[in-house]
Parts: C-alpha cells; structure tokens; sequence
C-alpha cells in the first residue's frame, strides 16, 4: 500500500512534468525569468550616480568657480546648467534640477584670503536615491576642487589618523553580483507560486480533477506529486541560471557552498509550493489566481528583506514578516551566496523554514481536501 | 429541391469559405435561404453551421465569398450598421450573450437602450415580452440563476425586442428539456403569427425538432448535402426520420461501416445482482435543493439511463455515486458497499466518464492510457498488454502517439472510454457521454457500449438529453428539477402515459411535475401598467439615430457595466483594497533610509582616546552598538551571519602613536553584500570620522574647524531626507496606473472570454460608446481609490499635502481616464484575460517604474526611454503629485504636465478604438 502511494505521487508528478513540458507559455516564462531577467538585474541596478541634473549658479565668475563647474560631468552628473539665481526655485521646482548649486560673489578672492566662505547646495530631496548619495558626492568634488586650487597657493597638513575602510564580500560594491542574486532568489518563490498554482488551475478549467477525484488517489498525493515536481522544475533551472548565467555569463563569484543553499531552496520551496496551492484553492480561474497572486507576492518580496534591509522598517512590519518564508530564505540565500556563511551559522532561518514550510504545508492540505470536491 | 431557390431570399450565400487556422469550417458553401420561413440548418457540432449563422449576422469577417443579407453586401460597412438594427442574433451556449450577473430585468433594459427605445416604450415592450414568454414573474431574478429553458427564452426577449426582420437562432434548444424545447418552438410560432414577414433561420442538432421547420439545408464537413423541405429530405433518401436521413446523405466514406444499433435482451437471471442502489439521495448547494431524494437500483450489467436536461441534477448523482460529492441525505451503495469517499478499494471497481472532455491535453494517447492504468494499480507487467488491448478494441490504433487535443470529438469520446475502461472496472458511470458527436459516431459508440454490456457484464450508467439514447437502454429514469419523475423499461414509460414517443411522455411527466402549468403564458399583456414603477426618464439626444455618438448607449453599457462590478465580490476588492494594501508594502518595502545600523567594534587598545572614537559612533542614530568583537574569527563570524554591518578595529597603541603624532590606521569592514547600503554605510562613517578628526583637531591645536570653504546644502522639499515622503507622492500615480488599466482591461476581454462580445458585434453600439461605457465606471473607481490612498498618506504615513488638493485631484483624474484607457489598449489586442492582465502589466509597470521619473528623473535619462518618459503620462502625474505634496505648488505651476496628460487622453483612446474590432476575426 505504501509503495502504491509513493508510486501514485511519482506517476502523477510526471504527469505534471509532462504536462508543463507541452505548455509553451510556461517554458517561456521560466527561461525568461532565470535568463534575460537575471541579466537584466543586474546589468541595470541603477548606479547611484547616473546623469545626476545639476544646475550651477555662478556669481563670483572667477577662475575658481569656472574650475568647479567643469569638475561636474557624465556619466556621473548631466553637464551642469549655468542659471541664474532667479531659475533655481522654479527649476528644481519642475524637477528639471537635482542639485542647485549656489556659489556667491567674491567666492574665489575670500578662498583664497582664509575667510572660509560658504556655497549653498540646494538638494531636491524628493529624488530620494540621487538627493542622498548625490549630495555627499557633490560635496566632495567641490571640496577637493578648492582644496587642489589652494593647494597651489599654501600647502596643507595631512589628517593624523587614517580611516581603512574596506568592503567585504563585495569589494568594489558591484551591483551585479547583488542585483543578479537576489533576482534569482525572487524568482524562485516568484515561479514556484506560480506553477503549482497554474497546475491546479489547470486541472480545474480542463476539468480533469473530476478526473482523478473517481480515480484511487488520494487529495494529499495529488498535493505532494504537484508540489515535488513543481518543485524540482525551479531547483533546476535556478542551479542552471546560478551557474551558468551568475557565474558564467555576468562573472560574478559565488561564496558559499551551493549545496547548502540549494538545501535551503528546496525547505523554502516546499512551503511557497504549499502556498501556490492553497492561493489556486480560493482562486475560481487564471485571472483570480493571477490578481490574488500579485497581491501575496508583492508583500512577500518587497517586505522579505530582499530589496531593502529588514532593519529600515518599522519594527511592526518586520514582526510580521518573521511568519513569511521569504523572510528567512532571504537571510540564509544571502547569508551563504554573499557572505559564504555555513550551516553553523544559518542553522536558525533552517529550523524557521522547515516549520512554516510544515504549518503552510498541512493547511493547504486542510484547504484543498475540503475544496477539492467543489472544484470538480 | 430545385424550386426552392426560385422563392424569394432573405439572404444567400456564394462560394464561402472560411478557416479557422488550420481547421477549414465553411468548404465552398452556396445557399439560398428563404424569406418569411422557418429555416433549420441540421447537421451534428463542428460542421459549419454557426460559422454560417455568425456570417449572416455580420459578426464575423467574411474570408471568402459573398454574402447577402436583406438585400445587400455584408461585406460593407454601410450595409451593416444600416441593416444591424433589422436583424436579431441569439448564439450558441445557454445564455452566451446575457449577463449572468444581471437581472432578467436589466438585461432586457440594456439590450433595449442599446437599440435606442425611450423610457415608455422600453417598459411597455419588456412587459409585453416576458408575459409573452412567462418571464414576467422572475424580473427581479439573475439571469444567471434560470434555468436553461429560461435562459433561452431571455436570449429570446433580448433578441425580439427590436422587432427584427430576420431571427437567428444558433442552436437555441440543445440542453433543454423537452418541455421547454416544446414551449419554445410554440412561442416562436406565435410570434411568427404576429409578424408574418419575419424570417427565422436555426441551427439544430436535434434532427426530431426539425421536423418542425419548413425548409431544411443539411450541412456536414463545411458543406451542404442537401436542402429542401423536411417532406422532400424524407422523399428523396426514403427514411423513416430525418436522423436516419441525415447518415444516408452523408458521403459514402463516412457511412462505411455504419450499421444501426441492436440491442440483444438483458438475460433475465442474475436479478437479485444489484451494482449500484439508491436511497434517498439528496444534495442541497445552500438553500438551492439540486438532486432532491432520488432512489433505484441498478442490476449487474444492465444499461440504466438518466434522461433530463441541463442542469436537472444527472451530474450531481452521479457524482455523488462515484463520491466525488458527499450527498446531503440518503445512502448509496455500490455492490453492497456504502458509498464512502475514502474507499479507495471501491473506485477501482467502478470506471467513469464525465461530461466534459478531461483527460490530460498535454500527454499522448499512450501515456493517458499508462498513467490510469497505473494509478488503478494495474499490475506493472500487465500495462502494455492492457493497453494493447484497450487501443484495438476501441480503435485507437493510429492515434496512439498523438495528443488528445489535436483529435475529432468522436475519437476522443471513444479514448474517454478506453480510458475508463483501462482498469476493467464492473461499472462505468457515463455523464452525457455523446453531446456533441454525430450521429454516425454516437451509433458506433453505442455498439460498444453494448457489447460491453452483454458480452463482459460491465453495468452501464449512461445520463443523455437524446430521446433515441434513452429508448436504447434496458431501463431508464426520467429526471426534472432534482427529482425522479419515473423510472422503468422506455417501452413501458410510453405505454403509462399513453403517449406515441418518449418525447411526448416526457412531455407529459413534466407537465403533470410542474401542476399542470403546461400551457404557455399567453394571456394579453397585463393591465396594470399604470402602476409600474417609472423608470429612468426618457433620454432624448440621438437614441434613435443609428449612426453618430449616442449617450444612451453609452449610457447602457456604463449602466451595465457598474451594476456587473458591484455584484463581483473579488474584482471589487481587489480594486479598493489591492491599491491600499500595496501602497503599504512600497511604503514600507522601497525605503531608502538606513537606520539601526548594527556595528561592533573591536578595541585592542582600550584607553579614553580609542572610547572617545567608539562613543562618536554610538551617538549616531544611524548606528545600533552590538557586544564588542573578541577576537577575528568572531569578527567573521558575525559577519557572515549577517549580524554585523559594520566592524571596527582600533589597533594597540592607537592612543599613544596619535599623541606623538605618528601616522595610525583604524580598520573598519562593512558589509558590501548590499551595495547600495553598503555605499550609505560609508558615507556614514567617513563623514563620522572627519568628523571626529576636526573635534581633535580643535581640542588639540586650537585650529580653526573650518576647511577652506564650507558647502552649506539645504535638503528641500523633505528636510529630513526621510523615505516616506519622497516615495508616497511616487507611489501614489504608480498605483493609480497599474490596478485601473488592468481592471479596465479585465473588464472588456471577460466579454470576449464569456461571449457577450458578441452584443457589440450585432447592436448599433459604436466602439467609442462601447469604449467609454466601458471606461467611466473605472476612471469613478480610480478617483475613489485615489481618494483613499490620499488619506492614508496624509494619516498613517503621516506625508502631508503642502500644495493645492484641487490640482491634485484634477490630475489624478485626467490621469484616471489616461490609465484606463491604456487598459482599454490592453483590452484591445488580447483575447484572454491572462493576456490582458500580462499586457495591462507590462505596459504600464516598465515605463513607469523605469521611465517616467520615479527613481531617476527624466532629465538624467537619454534616447528613447528620454523619450518615452516624456510622452508618457506617468511622468507628468509623478511630478504633479510630488509637486503638490511636497513643493507646496498649485495649479498655475503646473500648467504644462496638466496639459501634457490631457493631450494624451485622447490619443490612447483613439488607438484603442482602432485597434477593437467590430467584427470577429
């Protein structure tokens, strides 16, 4: 008996394999998300800096402030826009300008005499990436433009304690190797909803559930045969895009040990699986499924900690997010493909993954039991 | 035949062809129809005749050919939209062009604003109408919740209430009960009395009921056998009834090996060996009783039919029989064993067939076949024997490696069997196994069944809406509302009520079931008009002019299409609580500010200078101080595990080299598994650290803090750089982009999905007023939705409203009409809803996350996406909703993105209108 059970989820799950090997759009759609979409990521994670509009009000008109305004160019900065004082308002006010920068009369003459004299950088701080980041840049070039300028007129005293700042794990904090990581480790909840979802939907529009419902199957081998193919479909084709589009194409260099993560994808897989069925038990078809779908995963990645770091939100949302499973795939995927981290150390989101996989996996079980026969 | 196309025609076709893709559905068709007659077109399912119908309708292109219909070319524009008010078109499917969601009531309204009657006049035809038809009782009730006689009957109504010249009617009866088949066709008599000029044409594959017509076309394989009046059709195969005339005038390849039915007598010993037995079975769906204590019982290897019309409740008991639904009440055994959803032991005896097609599309004929077997656990070594057998008995030779899909209903029907069959189960349950094939086939299938029967004992439980299949089996039930109205041999059914056919015993079961009701609700129309209630005054302002912009129809599909997104409970939701619930998660998802940092530092040299460095840090709100780092390991350990972002290491003797002035270092590491934090993390600390340095240097020298200039930077607009406030007013059009196009594209690819399309194929509605009817109701729920996610910016999020609200609103409303229509774009060019909701994604989520100014602002893009970001309307409402909520602006500062959205509005519309067709491909 037992061995006819594990024999029914295997046929049924090859079934599954079968059917998704004939379904065109959905062999697209999984080449697509673990190819051009990973390259995509990470090719286009925005520099920081990237043809920042500047505006540059230039009243003092002497040697030093033509100096600063040609230390401003592309690709970092838009070639600055000389304006006059009058424009700034209704230029950042357009949104036209990032940066304003204000350099007053008689700017070069009290440089050069040690008054010290002040420049205005107005920032519009609703650009939240470029206003940041941008500012301190805009600071620095300024600075170390005047610095270099007096510099030929007096010399200065190098700072007594030097500041060794290094980057680990990312050394010149390329936005490839994050960017095309963490796309992979989104695609993989992303499609394993999706399949195990579709595949029950399908079922239903096709009304071949009926079908197995009369036949000797029970509702949890129905389950368990979508969820290991499903399941085994994403762990493919995101070793493949790990190795052969990360490594291979975009170059970037994997820490830890693949078989580890791997093992976490698959606990965390077991549980979005779960999900993916239970979300296709409320939907009545595609497009329900498709509009409940978005709003569980927009949470689900958004609020994991992937894009954004947990700690920046508040302490309520990130409470609540411990009891999503993309939370903790996040924490132990970055903790071993960045960082290079061992099971010693990522042991904890495990043991989280393992129990929200085994709580989602029995209610979705409940769920569908006591659906299965409405679907018929 | 011949004399028949000397008579006057009401439309006649030349040399049509007509292909589906690969499938050729019209083969060369030349016919005259008749005016002012009952035209059948009879044929089985998939040989042309709704692709003929939908060609005399206008509803579809013509490919090839020409049509003619009332006098002129259908091919023309002109002669379309002038003769579309004179022809009324009902298509295939209970209901297919009826809102289910709608009341009886309000689908008539609509239909009637549609073709342009007055307040009055709508009233006075509705009533006039369901009296006629005796809907008058249910106005009130959803068309979706009557019955499929009934249905057909408000297809009817909605078909007839613009006095058509010429009716077609696209298989109206099939799957309803013989009564109402019978009501039907006396109400359409009647009505033909009334209007003796109107000429009807029908699709039936029912052959028994065209008997009833005045002239005949006999179609098969794209088409026409023969024509003529039913008599002739008779005359010239000599047949009995026109089924058996119908397989002799098909070409000889497809009779060839056609033989009739015969039916051996089921032996009489064994009558004590009872399969399956009934008692009491009853299923209720709420308050809705569907099978209502139904009992019999079934002998081992007789063939037991169940005869009643769609929705009578077959489905249910036989679900219930095979335990796919736990019946309310009563009990059921098969072969003595209770009927118990967890017997796994039990389904293996039992083989079933449902009513729809479900077998895996996606698997061949073999691997079908292998999976049941397995999963009936056939014996492994047994499969390729059984299968063997399971293909050449039931013919499946050839098509063992092709899938299902690609394969003629009739072949699939036998597969279905085949499959069911696999494990050699003692009983098959069979739901309406033969709707759908042909006459040719279904006797073919019958055959087996029958050996089957007689030859292997396998019972048999068939459920049929043909009256000829139901004469075929040993015994058979007839079943209404729910409920068994008799049960015994069909011989003995027709001698009971005295009756000639089975049919009119039938008929007679049902009328005595419904109290006698029989007789068709034909009294005049009622004389209490005066106390209807008034309904919508009577709107002037072109409603009748056939061309031109028409507000009522507009008006009519806006109507409707509010009244159907009130009453779907998901959509709704989705579309007031989805914008809510996302605007949280962005909110709080893209946040850009860096707080709680988590440092550790490890200090070798612990003396008040290397503290004082440390303390620096720990005042900082941007850093959180973790338990100092012991030792390196402890340094990478917390590290990888994510714990730390930033590590410092003051060296031994820090103190002491910065007191005599020797250079020193300090190491710090942080953690650049997050660039972009990891980026903001250095800022941090390098500006901590010159920091830090100044401080010393004063403290020590005396030195002037000052450099040689100072930046002194205002952050405007947002003075404390916080996320919030920069991404709200960004969200904000983000989502009032995204979830209206998408509902809007829904909205009008459901009708294409559901088949209501159809109503604008076929009714004077202009795409444009079929377009904004469809659009207004959405650009209101955009305005709600924006409203909403204004509050809940300005409560919880705390972002307040700095500038004009009024500008705001405005835009947000112009930018509603532009967002739905890139919905209606969507809509356009898609035919299923996935599509759509893909496309509606796709187009609208891109270009506005990328393009129009939400990260970086148009003026640092280049190329096209420069481009695009600034004809994109996104870009425009972006900068309005920033402008407004953080620069305190107001309407005379946004003029130009005003203009530029609305500029828009028009331009996607007319695109959309473009690209929609008023015909069917």
């Amino acid at each position: 008996m037992r061995r006819r059970n594990l024999a029914n989820i295997y046929d049924l799950g090859v079934k599954e394999l079968w059917s998704l090997w004939r379904d065109p759009m959905m062999l697209v759609l999984i080449v697509y998300v673990f190819t051009a979409s990973v390259y995509t990521k990470a090719t286009s994670m925005p520099e920081t800096l990237h043809n920042a509009p500047i505006a540059i009000v230039d009243e003092d008109n002497s040697a030093l402030s033509q100096r600063v305004a040609s230390a401003f160019y592309p690709p970092q900065f838009t070639p600055p826009a000389m304006i006059d004082y009058g424009d700034v308002d209704p230029g950042m006010d357009a949104g036209l300008y990032t940066f304003a920068l204000v350099i007053p009369p008689n700017f070069q003459r009290d440089v050069l005499a040690g008054r010290s004299p002040a420049v205005q950088l107005n920032v519009d701080a609703t650009r939240m990436s470029q206003a940041f980041t941008g500012s301190g840049h805009v600071q620095q070039i300024f600075t170390g433009e005047v610095n270099e300028f007096v510099k030929r007129y007096r010399s200065t005293t190098a700072p007594p304690v030097d500041l060794a700042l290094r980057a680990r794990f990312n050394p010149a904090l390329d936005k490839a190797w994050f960017g095309s990581v963490v796309q992979i480790i989104n695609h993989i909840t992303l499609l394993s909803i999706i399949l195990t979802g579709a595949a029950l939907i399908r079922e239903r529009e096709h009304g071949t559930i009926e079908h197995l419902l009369v036949m000797p199957v029970t509702p949890a081998q129905i389950m368990l045969s979508k969820v290991w193919s499903m399941a085994l479909v994403v762990l493919i084709a995101s070793f493949l895009s790990l190795n052969l589009m990360v490594r291979g194409v975009l170059g970037v260099p994997i820490e830890g040990s693949l078989a580890l993560f791997f093992a976490g994808a698959a606990l965390s897989l077991f549980a979005t699986t779960s999900m993916g069925i239970f979300i296709a038990t409320l939907a009545r078809n595609m497009p329900q499924f498709g509009m409940l779908m978005m709003l569980t995963i927009m949470p689900l990645q958004m609020l994991s900690g992937g894009t954004t770091p947990r700690e920046s939100m508040p302490e309520i949302v990130q409470n609540i997010m411990l009891i999503a499973p993309t939370t903790h795939f996040v924490e132990l995927s970055q903790a071993i493909l960045y960082r290079g981290a061992g099971l010693e150390t990522v042991w904890q989101p495990f043991l989280a993954l393992a129990l929200i996989g085994t709580v989602l996996f029995s209610l979705s079980l409940a769920r569908f039991r006591k659906t299965i026969g409405q679907m018929a | 035949m011949s004399h028949s196309a000397q008579l006057a025609t009401v439309a006649s076709v030349r040399q049509v062809r007509l292909r589906y893709r690969d499938v050729i559905a019209l083969d060369g068709i030349d016919l005259d129809i008749p005016a002012g007659r009952m035209v059948g077109l009879i044929g089985p399912d998939g040989v042309g005749k709704s692709s003929l119908l939908s060609l005399l309708a206008g509803v579809r292109i013509i490919q090839e050919g020409t049509v003619e219909v009332l006098g002129g070319d259908m091919a023309s524009k002109a002669h379309r939209k002038q003769v579309c008010p004179r022809i009324a078109y009902m298509p295939q499917g209970l209901g297919k062009n009826l809102y289910p969601t709608l009341s009886v009531e309000e689908n008539l309204q609509f239909f009637a604003r549609l073709f342009g009657h007055g307040a009055a006049e709508r009233r006075q035809r509705i009533d006039e109408l369901t009296q006629a038809t005796g809907l008058f009782k249910f106005l009130e009730r959803p068309a979706g919740k009557l019955s499929g006689g009934m249905k057909q009957k408000l297809g009817l109504c909605c078909a007839l209430i613009h006095d058509p010249d010429f009716l077609i009617l696209d298989e109206p009866t099939t799957g309803v009960d013989p009564l109402a088949r019978a009501q039907f066709w006396d109400l359409i008599d009647r009505i033909r009395a009334d209007r003796p000029g109107m000429s009807v044409i029908v699709a039936t594959a029912y052959m028994d009921e065209a008997q009833r017509f005045d002239w005949l076309a006999a179609i098969d394989d794209g088409k026409v056998l023969a024509t003529g009046t039913p008599k002739e059709l008779l005359e010239t195969t000599n047949s009995p009834n026109l089924e058996e005339a119908f397989i002799r005038l098909l070409p000889e390849e497809k009779k060839r090996g056609h033989q009739a039915v015969v039916i051996p007598p089921l032996p009489e010993d064994g009558a004590d060996d009872i399969a399956i037995e009934a008692e009491g079975l009853t299923m209720r769906f709420g308050d809705f009783v569907a099978v209502d204590s139904v009992s019999f019982r079934i002998r081992r290897g007789e063939i037991f039919g169940f005869l009643g019309s769609n929705g009578c409740g077959k489905s249910t008991t036989m679900k219930m029989l095979t335990g796919l639904l736990p019946a309310s009440e009563g009990r059921a055994w098969l072969f003595g064993h209770e009927v118990n959803p967890h017997d796994l032991g039990t389904r293996r005896r039992v083989g079933y067939m449902s009513q729809a097609f479900s077998l895996y599309s996606e698997i061949t004929v073999r691997q079908n076949l292998e999976l049941h077997a397995k999963l009936f656990s056939v014996p492994p070594k047994d499969i390729p024997g059984r299968v063997e057998e399971m293909v050449e008995r039931f013919g499946l030779v050839d098509v063992i490696d092709s899938l299902p899909a690609s394969l003629p209903l009739g072949i699939r029907q036998r597969l279905s069997l085949a499959v069911a069959m696999v494990h050699k189960p003692e009983l098959l349950i069979l739901d309406e196994p033969t709707s759908g094939v042909d006459p040719v086939a279904r006797d073919a299938f019958w055959r087996l069944l029958i050996e089957l029967s007689r030859r292997d004992r396998v019972t048999v439980f068939i459920s049929t809406h043909f009256m000829n299949e139901a004469e075929r089996c040993d015994r058979m039930s007839m079943m209404h509302a729910g409920k068994v109205l008799d049960s015994d041999v069909p011989a003995r059914l027709v001698e009971k009520r005295g009756a000639k056919t089975l049919e009119e015993a039938f008929i007679g079961y049902l009328v005595e079931a419904e109290g006698g009701t029989a007789a068709p609700a034909s009294q005049p129309p009622a004389a209490d008009q005066a106390d209807q209630p008034p309904a919508v005054p009577a709107e002037h302002g072109g409603g009748h002019s056939a061309g031109g912009f028409s507000l009522q129809r507009m008006f009519s599909y806006l109507w409707r299409e509010t009244l159907e997104l009130q009453r779907d409970p998901v959509r709704a939701t989705l579309a007031l609580g989805g914008s809510l619930l996302l605007m949280f998660v962005i909110g709080f998802g893209i946040t850009m500010d860096v707080e709680d940092l988590s440092y550790a530092v490890l200090d070798r040299d612990q003396t008040t200078l290397s503290q004082n460095y440390t303390l620096n840090l720990a005042g900082s709100r941007y850093f959180t101080e973790h338990a100092p780092i012991i030792d390196y390991e402890d340094l990478d350990r917390r590290m990888r595990n994510g714990e730390l972002s930033l590590a410092i290491e003051i060296p031994a003797g820090f103190a002491r080299d910065v007191l005599r002035g020797q250079n020193v270092q300090i190491g710090a590491w942080l953690d650049g598994a997050m660039p972009q934090r990891a980026e903001t993390v250095q800022g941090y600390v390098q500006g901590m650290h010159q920091h830090w340095l100044q401080i010393q240097a004063s403290e020590r020298g005396g030195a002037s803090m000052a450099g040689n200039t100072n930046v002194e930077t205002r952050f405007r607009y947002n003075p404390d750089v916080k996320s919030l406030p920069a991404m709200v007013p960004a969200v904000i059009p983000l989502l009032l982009l995204m979830l209206p196009a998408m509902l809007t594209a829904l909205a009008v690819v459901r009708e294409k999905e559901t088949g209501s399309i159809t109503n604008l194929y076929v009714t004077p509605v202009t795409r444009i007023e079929f377009l904004l009817g469809k659009q207004l109701p959405y650009v209101g729920l955009a305005m709600v939705n924006f409203l909403l996610m204004s509050l809940l910016a300005v409560t919880i999020f705390g972002v307040p409203v700095k500038g004009s609200f009024f500008t705001l609103a405005l835009a947000a409303l112009i930018f509603s009409f532009a967002a739905t229509g890139m919905g209606l774009l969507a809509s356009a060019v898609t035919r299923s809803q996935i599509a759509a909701m893909f496309f509606a994604m796709i187009g609208t989520l891109i270009p506005a996350t990328q393009f129009a100014g939400l990260i970086d602002p148009v003026s640092s893009l280049e190329g096209s996406s420069k481009f695009i970001g600034e004809i994109y309307p996104a870009t425009h409402m972006i900068s309005i909703s920033r402008g407004v909520f953080s620069k305190a602006l107001g309407l005379a500062d946004l003029t130009g993105p005003l203009w530029s959205m609305l500029i828009s509005v028009p331009v996607i519309l007319g695109v959309a209108v473009l690209l929609l067709k008023k015909q069917e491909r």
